[in-house]
């Protein structure tokens, strides 16, 4: 058998062209994983620009600065790109590149299925965006679509939305959903099939456990989106009925569909924030995770319970007290297994001997948020209170410290944790510091004085108001906050540049950690590693460190 | 040249009316629902301080063993060895199940029984029923004999409080019904028919507005609640059940409003107007706002009004007319006659 050496080129430079041509092409997960990551990153951005123009608007009463039509495009805009182009091609991503390295692996099941996924999403994205300049919005003009990222019928109808820009944003979905769902599969198939001699399905580490719960919620809630996107489409295009009210449609029938996906989405989003903190706390506590078959037990309720809880979107619509009283029980009954993963993570700190890097810092923003954020999910699941406050910038606070406060600070804690690991550099930990404080400081600043804004009766999408109505400070402060984030994600731009052109070597195991991914190199070789490696236990890497003390005597 | 000219007067006047500052809604409270006014927002405020209770404590128990593990539990410098490993503990992990557990359990019963007190499916005794239809975007409230848009006039006796039974109803998309301070929010939903019960237990008048997207000028969908004393409410629903003022000396006004597009919107009745697609006139100067409470009914604003409603509602179903600057005067003339 003969072993064929890549020739390098002289310089041992590949040319640019080539470079390009392999990452078009390739099926590696660990390129598509940060392709996903990156884009991801970068609709981040888009989306963070327009929500800085919102509150520009909005920062005092009465401005006129963005025109209705506008305002309601930017918050169409801001919300779908957040929830589809930019939580899920992270969770994609960042699964994508971990998940083989930690299940001891080489790609997943199906590398090319999931190159297809990748640029279905990546064209997704695309389409959307190019209804800013081809779609026709309500005024006969090119522009991006403005019924919501929930587009609630019947606004969505011809009668209420003309042109295509509607069509922009139920095809670009579309695509992106049908990739996602593809995906989806693909990793399901890899944890179940692939893993490495010795790791049966309770070895393996949770962000691997509550990632396959992740993507089987997303392979179930997915389908009905695309359902009734195609229903609407029909509507649309074919001039059918099923959400045209003045037909005799019914526009309940969409909000069902849509909160049937929408809402598991949102646990979706999250289940990858407890992914990452699952990982990263015990590293930096330098203490193994506290109470692993409960944490498993924990997701797997959070994925059953989160699939029938979609009616609390839909309080106000007027169903019978029966109904409401139902769903505020499922509703609160999901707050516990999250209470035991919040218990569980705290367990594994005490005692433990913090090490404050900045992915555990990211780490603690997240747990102190993310409680609050869960907390106020309580209060609203809790119907009365719901009627005072839904579709009110109280629940815009509340989802924001779930997703930004939860989900963006995991994710910023992930990148700082596995950059070394994709990329073979780390991160500043200065610059990694002082965008913590700036994005903590921002983060609360703009998000926290919108409670009070929802409680004292300010609704949610409204381009403007009037400074009669007692609004005016707390505006003010989530503007001004805005400014705060806006410097501590250019400084993780900064950082990443920087990092990339003259970071420190990490070596393999920069953070003394336990998982397999940290036992191949930084960057890993295309092949993963050399040898498939066997496990005996949870953490691999402490069994082969402490030789004297292994963890499978004690599991 | 003429009609160029008379066309520059015209936007200047339209400018200049356009830039006066927009005084908004009358002095109002916040609608908070820290100030509530009825029952069904008197039990919501109780359910919420419960709420503040039980989760404050829960955030507080949560956020004591973070701090404690941050400040007790750092790594001392140069100590390179691991702590010891703790893989779990079942009677604390049952006791961290089993307590938030029961707590959801009473919570759930206190606002369940919250839920069957607020939704109300049938009128109470002696409560005055509206229905109040969703137009994109304003408020049509209809009493039965007449109609009126976006101030919603409701008697108050001395010794009980007014109990509102509101239908709910829409004539194009998805509209939500928000008046925080005597209540929660219904939504109003095309071909479905919803009930809302509300309380005013003190005269007054209150703000709120549409929660639910609705399209372009969703932001302007403001709702006045008007609590008087019930002598003063009936004499207003007296003068609301008449016909409009017919007054000889606006008749060049009314020619123009009536041969105008103005008559296929709206309703003033006693004229052949009789459109229903938008607020009906027939009263119109008894109404403190215009445009849906997005400015005051002052002369100078209802010309603003008039000339251009774009200028000041960018995006609202009122195109302007291409009236001359003096057939608006007319017209407003005619319109400030509408008590």
């Amino acid at each position: 058998m003969t072993v064929v050496q890549q020739p390098l080129s002289p310089a041992g430079r590949v040319p640019a062209l080539s470079r390009l041509h392999e990452w078009v092409a390739t099926t590696d997960h660990k390129k598509l994983g940060v392709m996903y990551v990156t884009a991801g990153l970068l609709f981040f951005m888009i989306a963070g620009l327009e929500a800085s123009l919102m509150r520009w608007q909005l920062a005092l009463p009465n401005q006129s600065i963005i025109m209705p039509d506008d305002f309601n495009r930017l918050f169409t805009m801001h919300g779908t790109t957040m929830v589809f182009f930019v939580g899920m091609p992270i969770l994609f991503g960042s699964a994508n590149f971990l998940i083989p390295l930690m299940i001891g692996t080489r790609d997943l099941a199906f590398p090319r299925l999931n190159a297809f996924g990748f640029w279905l999403f990546l064209l997704g994205g695309l389409l959307l965006y190019f209804s800013y300049f081809a779609g026709q919005g309500l005024q006969g003009m090119g522009s991006a679509p403005d019924v919501g990222w929930f587009a609630y019928a019947p606004l969505t109808e011809r009668t209420f939305s003309r042109g295509h820009s509607t069509d922009y944003w139920i095809l670009g979905i579309l695509l992106t959903g049908i990739g996602s769902a593809m995906t989806a599969i693909n990793l399901v198939v890899t944890i179940l099939a692939m893993r490495c001699p010795g790791m049966s399905l309770m070895k393996m580490p949770l962000l691997v456990w509550i990632l396959l719960v992740d993507f089987i919620l997303v392979v179930v809630a997915l389908p009905p989106l695309a359902a009734a996107q195609c229903m609407l489409l029909f509507d649309r295009s074919l001039g059918a009925h099923f959400f045209d009210t003045q037909a005799g449609g019914s526009a309940l029938l969409w909000q069902n569909l849509f909160w049937f996906f929408g809402h598991p989405e949102v646990y979706i989003l999250i289940l990858p924030a407890f992914a990452f903190s699952s990982e990263i706390i015990p590293v930096f506590s330098r203490k193994v995770i506290f109470g692993y078959p409960l944490m498993v037990a924990a997701t797997v309720a959070i994925g059953i319970i989160s699939l029938g809880v979609w009616v609390h979107h839909m309080f106000a619509v007027g169903l019978s007290p029966l109904v409401n009283a139902i769903f505020m029980g499922s509703t609160m009954l999901v707050g516990v297994p999250t209470g035991i993963k919040m218990f569980n993570w705290a367990a594994t700190m005490i005692g433990g001997k913090i090490r404050f890097h900045t992915p555990m810092l990211f780490c603690l923003g997240f747990l102190c948020q993310f409680l609050l954020g869960g907390l106020t999910g309580i209060f609203l699941a809790t119907v009365p209170f719901d009627w005072a406050v839904s579709d009110s910038y109280f629940v815009v606070g509340h989802f924001h410290y779930v997703l930004f406060g939860g989900l963006v600070f995991s994710i910023f804690a992930a990148i700082y944790y596995w950059f070394p690991k994709v990329s073979g550099r780390m991160l500043s930990e200065t610059l990694g510091k002082w965008q913590f404080w700036l994005l903590m400081i921002g983060f609360n600043l703009t998000f926290g004085p919108m409670h009070v804004s929802g409680m004292l009766g300010m609704p949610r999408r409204i381009y403007t108001y009037h400074t009669e109505r007692g609004w005016d400070l707390w505006n003010l402060l989530s503007s001004i906050g805005v400014l705060f984030q806006i410097a501590a994600v250019s400084l993780f731009a900064i950082n990443i540049i920087r990092s990339l052109m003259k970071g420190a070597k990490a070596g393999d195991d920069p953070w003394d950690a336990w998982t397999l991914e940290w036992s191949t190199t930084s960057p890993p070789p295309p092949y993963n590693f050399k040898d498939i490696p066997v496990v005996h236990s949870r953490r691999p890497l402490w069994d082969l460190k402490h030789p004297d003390d292994p963890d499978w005597k004690y599991e | 040249m003429l009609i160029g000219m008379v066309n520059f007067a015209n936007s200047m006047l339209a400018s200049l009316i356009a830039s006066i500052p927009d005084p908004g809604i009358p002095s109002a409270p916040t609608p908070t629902m820290f100030n509530p006014v009825g029952a069904p927002a008197d039990t919501i405020l109780d359910i919420t301080w419960l709420l503040v209770g039980i989760c404050g404590l829960i955030g507080l128990v949560v956020l004591a063993m973070i701090f404690f593990a941050v400040i007790r539990c750092r790594q001392p410098k140069g100590d390179d060895t691991e702590p010891a490993q703790v893989y779990g503990s079942n009677p604390i992990e049952l006791a961290w199940t089993v307590i938030p557990l029961l707590i959801v359990f009473v919570l759930f019963m206190v606002s369940a029984r919250g839920i069957f007190d607020i939704e109300k499916t049938s009128p109470p005794d002696g409560a005055i029923e509206v229905r109040v239809i969703g137009h994109r975007w304003w408020w049509e409230f209809d009493y039965g004999d007449f109609a009126t848009a976006a101030e919603l006039h409701v008697p108050i006796d001395e010794d009980k409080p007014t109990d509102i039974y509101l239908t709910l109803e829409s004539a194009d998309v998805i509209h939500s019904f928000w008046m925080p301070q005597l209540g929660g929010k219904t939504d109003v939903i095309p071909n479905r028919i919803n009930h809302l019960w509300l309380q005013v237990a003190k005269a007054g008048t209150y703000v709120g507005q549409c929660a639910e997207y609705c399209g372009n000028q969703h932001a302007n969908m403001l709702i006045t609640v008007v609590a008087q004393p019930r002598a003063e409410y009936e004499a207003w629903a007296a003068n609301q059940r008449r016909e409009a003022v017919d007054d000889r000396a606006v008749a060049a006004g009314k020619h123009i409003f009536l041969r105008t597009a103005c008559i296929n919107c709206h309703t003033v009745r006693g004229t052949v107007a009789n459109g229903t697609f938008a607020p009906d006139l027939t009263h119109l100067m008894s109404r403190d706002t215009i445009g849906s409470g997005i400015a005051r009914n002052t002369p100078n604003n209802l010309r603003a009004w008039v000339w251009d409603p774009q200028n000041i509602k960018p995006g609202c179903e009122m195109p302007s007319m291409k009236l001359t600057r003096e057939e608006v005067d007319l017209v407003c003339a005619y319109l400030e006659t509408l008590r």
